[in-house]
């Protein structure tokens, strides 16, 4: 059975007032965990073909097509884990 | 402008030793404000801590004036080397600074070490910071007293094994860019940041260049901002290209407060960047600032 460290590559909390997340997927697991997320999320735009804001559960995050994906509002790792299973499975 | 490299351990150390710590204001544009630092250098002032280069804005300090009035005012100088000795000549006889300090990960060498540069007759004054082998010349304990000497400089503060690997990994980075000569790689990004600057100004309309615009006064370094785009989603958007930059606070808090900026986008030069590199950069900036 497959868990998020599967796709997770690794989650990097940013500097700066925004305290952003991004999380990188691995690089291998990327075109599936896109199709994945686009199915399951909400497209409310797309910007110049590269980052796709979506929804999903009332959280409003950004995925790129090199994988990553930039996320805001989460408390901690866990909480930000939690989602992205709910997210990917 | 400091990087908090040169904040924190001080502040720890104030609140052991209990002295007083001020900070010299900087210009809009980030470059010291010479005045403000000049009022508050007095006789009281043990020991004067800056950057030579600004991390963030690539700000090039006056280290050889800036010495001259610390040591007026009786005050020792302690130069955050990091981001001035991998970019330009550093001569620390020249410059007057009483200690440098610089890493070997931004000047092409490993990560987890540095050099700490300290006139020869102010280390043999100062204790060791640690304790352990090699910075000892003889230990003995007699009737239960332990009588110790400190080895000679540079020993005395390299306690323990040291980080050999590293250290000639770093020797030889260090020999690599002699060989190029260090007026060679401040010409190059020197030539860099201009042609940027010029690029920048005529193809974007969102995107405002923080720090100083005239570029005598810094290193290769260009810190950025797109109007409506975290610094976040402006590395990860030209990341999708290939193009590394730096987004956030890049260890400098207090000067992104100054600037009244939540964190910003950073692209910064080295001896191996190119010209195509660079207009490939503004080309995808100029997307970028169209969004």
């Amino acid at each position: 059975m497959s868990t998020v460290t599967d796709y997770v590559s690794r989650i990097e909390g940013t500097c700066g007032a925004e305290s952003d997340v991004i999380v990188n997927f691995k690089y291998e697991k990327k075109d599936e965990v896109i199709a994945t997320i686009m199915k399951r999320a909400v497209l409310k735009n797309t910007v110049a073909g590269i980052i796709f804001e979506l929804t999903f559960e009332g959280v409003s995050f950004r995925l790129y097509t090199s994988g990553k994906a930039i996320f805001r509002g989460f408390k901690s790792k866990t909480e930000l884990m939690d989602y992205l299973v709910k997210l990917l499975f | 402008m400091e990087h908090h490299s040169n904040i924190i351990p001080w502040e720890i150390t104030a609140k052991i030793k209990g002295f007083k710590i001020k900070y010299a204001k900087v210009n809009d544009d980030g470059t010291l404000d010479n005045h403000d630092f000049e009022n508050k250098m007095n006789k009281k002032t043990k020991i004067c801590c800056l950057s030579h280069v600004s991390n963030v804005t690539g700000v090039i300090n006056d280290i050889k004036h800036i010495a001259a009035i610390a040591h007026d005012n009786g005050s020792l100088i302690l130069v955050d080397g990091a981001q001035s000795v991998p970019h330009l000549k550093t001569d620390v006889q020249d410059l007057n600074v009483d200690f440098l300090a610089f890493s070997g990960h931004k000047m092409l060498g490993p990560t987890g070490i540095g050099v700490f540069y300290g006139k020869n007759d102010i280390l043999q004054k100062m204790a060791p910071f640690q304790g352990g082998g090699e910075m000892i010349q003889e230990v003995s304990i007699q009737k239960d007293k332990c009588k110790v000497s400190w080895n000679e400089l540079p020993y005395k503060f390299e306690a323990g094994t040291p980080n050999i690997a590293d250290a000639i990994g770093l020797s030889a980075a260090i020999k690599y860019l002699q060989k190029i000569g260090m007026d060679n790689v401040l010409n190059h990004e020197k030539e860099l940041t201009n042609h940027t600057m010029e690029l920048i100004k005529k193809h974007t309309k969102a995107t405002t260049v923080y720090g100083p615009s005239d570029t005598s006064k810094k290193c290769g370094i260009i810190p950025f901002g797109v109007k409506n785009m975290s610094s976040h989603d402006v590395s990860l958007f030209f990341d999708n290209y290939g193009i590394m930059i730096r987004s956030g606070y890049h260890c400098a808090q207090p000067l992104h407060e100054i600037f009244k900026l939540t964190s910003s986008a950073r692209a910064s030069f080295y001896l191996y960047n190119t010209k195509e590199e660079i207009e490939r950069f503004v080309e995808v900036l100029g997307e970028i600032d169209k969004l």
